[in-house]
């Protein structure tokens, strides 16, 4: 063993709430203890890692506390190589995630030092036109879920004859599987407001809105400190956070518009558009925090570059989100065109639990689950809309082969029943009569219905005599209804993975592919 | 209760922070509940007459969002992660190990993602995150077990 070093060392040891979450304070305070100068930093995003400690460029982790005094005194147990060569961070490509695990977040240096403000530097100095078409020219599309060109949105709202416009930051992440949005605001918050101020600029708007979760208090205040840190670099354009109240439908874009209005968040027809009509009746450009945060680098560096990556229509870097029973879990940026394959048993490591892998939720809540025979896909929008698939936030959850399918299909019409808006019917009531075919579904196969719900069972199938060839027929036809019936995608896509979880494993319902095939037809 | 001598001044309070138009709703019955712990009859009324409304829509809002609470709540609470990807990480098998007495004694709230999806299950206990839970873990963050 080496001796302990004099100097004091400058440790970097994350900040976010993931970190936080596995203790990196308690590490943090007692670096500090030991007399090194600890800096408190965003998260590089391997989440396997945290707390993660990051000594002059070599990585240690997980780091606890017991661990500090071997570290100091040269043991190289924990240690991970330089950071920047982990093949975990060398395979990407970041671009959003270009300054995580570098900088301090809410250090106006630290981001000045490393390009920030550059873009809107730049766009102070260009014709509005000329933003919107370097925005379109990127080929940017909305990373919050449905793709649409970011351009095109700008470009309606610029148009718009009113003085007074929105822009909106749709930072409700409700998504299960999803923290990218979450990491940039607790790590690179100046980012997201740089964006912001840029697409004021572009359509004419001087006023901004964050709708923040309230499930991310960390986020809420992290996003607080820097927009009263940054008032006056983007000045006359003013920032505020909204936060939520626990309601997943809020995060589609009407919704949230009705939200933030102080009413209860229930979708909007369309049209008018948000881009129309958007926040108090006025034109508003809603935009995910991802599609807001890709744009300082878009104007800072030109379209081209950001267009280069990708492929087809999915131009530039999305940052992918590994979640769920994974060995190597985190935040992947990378050009679109990845098979699911690579990122999940490549770079993923496949399961945490060790156990095969049975499942893969991508999309959030909504999406389909995709079977291991399916893992070539490749992800980018239009392929996996092809595929009866949807990539949603970029959230992929995986699940090892204890995973009960027919439970995860009862658990997304529960989730949409729960979250519906109850504007229409198929979702309000079809959600719940899914919930209680599953149930029967599954009370007829001998298991019990979910206890910690204590929901009522409404009838036994075999006691009531409806065969599981009619169940599945009947929650089949549901699916349809609410697909087709449903004013967004809460009650619309509620259907994927229900369908999907009963088409790829029959047998968790206690059916045989035979069946499923023979009632769905 | 604190500072304030009744549900309605403390409204009256607060609305004078956030203003009295329909949008500070939200702020307000946040602020609202974080000072007094839920959201009562006397508070609803306040408000609706505070920003012109009809109580039955600021009582709609109310019962819109799960975060809103309609009853004082005296008991420690958790707000634990049900949604997929802890699924996928067990933490309806930890709801199951957990004895039965446990939500007597404590509140647990069903919350459906933290962001903190690759170290399920997670818990938000007292404004702070928890990851990696088990049982154990969280019978002891909720203080009744040492
Ligand atoms: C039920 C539902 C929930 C949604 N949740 C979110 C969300 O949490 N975050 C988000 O950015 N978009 C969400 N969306 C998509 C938004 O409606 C909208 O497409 C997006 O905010 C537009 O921004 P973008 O073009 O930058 O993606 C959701 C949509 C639906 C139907
Ligand atoms: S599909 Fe559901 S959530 Fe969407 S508008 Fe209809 S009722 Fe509301
Ligand atoms: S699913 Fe539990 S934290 Fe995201």
């Amino acid at each position: 063993m080496t001796p302990p070093q004099t100097a004091p060392m400058t440790v970097r040891v994350a900040a976010d709430s993931l970190a936080l979450a596995c203790g990196a304070d308690a590490v943090a305070a007692t670096f500090q203890r030991a007399g090194c100068e600890v800096q408190r930093v965003s998260s590089w995003g391997m989440h396997w890692l945290e707390p993660l400690v990051d000594i002059g460029g070599e990585g240690f982790g997980p780091v606890a506390p017991g661990d500090v005094a071997a570290i100091l005194h040269g043991d190289k147990t924990l240690s991970i190589g330089k950071i920047e060569e982990h093949p975990f961070i060398a395979r990407q490509m970041r671009l959003t995630f270009a300054r995580a695990g570098k900088t301090r977040p809410l250090s106006l240096d630290d981001y000045g030092a490393t390009g920030g403000w550059r873009g809107l530097q730049k766009a102070r100095e260009l014709a509005p036109e000329t933003i919107v078409e370097q925005v379109t020219a990127s080929g940017l599309r909305g990373r919050g879920g449905a793709g649409f060109p970011a351009g095109i949105k700008w470009k309606t709202v610029a148009a718009a004859p009113c003085t007074e416009k929105y822009i909106v930051c749709n930072a409700d992440e409700g998504d299960s599987g999803t923290f990218a949005d979450r990491m940039v605001m607790e790590g690179d918050p100046f980012q997201l407001i740089e964006g912001m101020a840029i697409a004021g600029l572009a359509v004419g708007a001087g006023k901004g809105f964050i709708y923040l979760r309230s499930e991310y208090p960390h986020a809420i205040k992290t996003m607080r400190a820097a927009i009263e840190a940054s008032r006056e670099i983007v000045a006359p354009f003013t920032l505020e956070v909204r936060v939520g109240a626990g309601a997943y439908v809020c995060g589609e874009e009407t919704s949230l518009l009705n939200s933030l209005e102080g009413r209860r968040g229930e979708v909007r027809a369309k049209p008018p558009l948000p881009a129309i009509a958007g926040l108090f009746g006025l034109p508003t450009v809603v935009n995910n925090v991802l599609t807001l945060a890709a744009v300082p680098h878009i104007i800072a560096d030109g379209p081209e570059k950001y267009a280069n990556f990708g492929l087809g229509r999915s131009r530039g870097t999305m940052p992918v989100q590994l979640a769920g029973n994974i060995k190597y879990g985190g935040l992947f940026e990378a050009g679109f065109g990845m098979s699911l394959r690579e990122l999940v048993e490549d770079i993923g490591g496949s399961t945490a639990s060790g156990r095969p892998i049975k499942a893969v939720q991508v999309g959030g809540p909504l999406g389909a689950y995709i079977p291991l025979d399916q893992f070539d896909i490749q992800f980018d929008y239009e392929t996996y809309a092809g595929a009866g698939a949807l990539i949603g936030h970029g959230g992929i959850v995986v699940f090892d082969d204890t995973a009960d399918m027919a439970r995860l299909a009862r658990f997304a019409m529960h989730f949409c029943a729960e979250e519906s808006c109850g504007k229409c019917t198929p979702c309000r009531i079809g959600a719940v009569r899914g919930r209680e075919i599953m149930d029967r579904i599954i009370s007829g196969n001998g298991r019990p219905v979910d206890a910690v719900e204590g929901l009522p069972q409404m009838h036994n199938a075999t006691t009531a005599g409806r065969s599981h060839v009619d169940e599945v027929a009947l929650l089949t036809d549901l699916c349809d209804t609410m697909k087709y019936g449903s004013l967004c995608a809460l009650g619309g896509f509620t259907p994927y993975p229900v369908m999907s979880a009963l088409r790829f494993w029959p047998e968790d319902f206690g059916l045989t592919r035979e069946l499923v095939e023979g009632a769905s037809a | 209760m604190n500072e304030f001598s009744s549900h309605a001044a403390c409204v009256a309070a607060l609305v004078e922070r956030h203003g009295a138009r329909q949008d500070a709703l939200l702020p307000l019955l946040h602020d609202l509940q974080a000072e007094v712990g839920f959201i009562s009859e006397e508070a609803i009324r306040a408000l609706a007459a505070a920003l012109n409304l009809g109580r039955a829509e600021v009582q709609g809002v109310v019962s819109f969002y799960h975060d809103f609470r309609t009853q004082p709540e005296s008991r420690p609470v958790i707000k634990l992660c049900r949604a997929e990807a802890c699924q996928a990480r067990g933490v309806e098998g930890l709801i199951a190990a957990l004895p039965d007495d446990f939500t007597q004694r404590v509140a647990l709230d069903s919350v459906y993602c933290l962001g903190l999806c690759s170290v399920g299950p997670n818990a938000l206990v007292g404004g702070a995150v928890q990851a990696h839970l088990d049982a154990e873990k969280l019978q002891q963050l909720a203080g009744v077990k040492s």
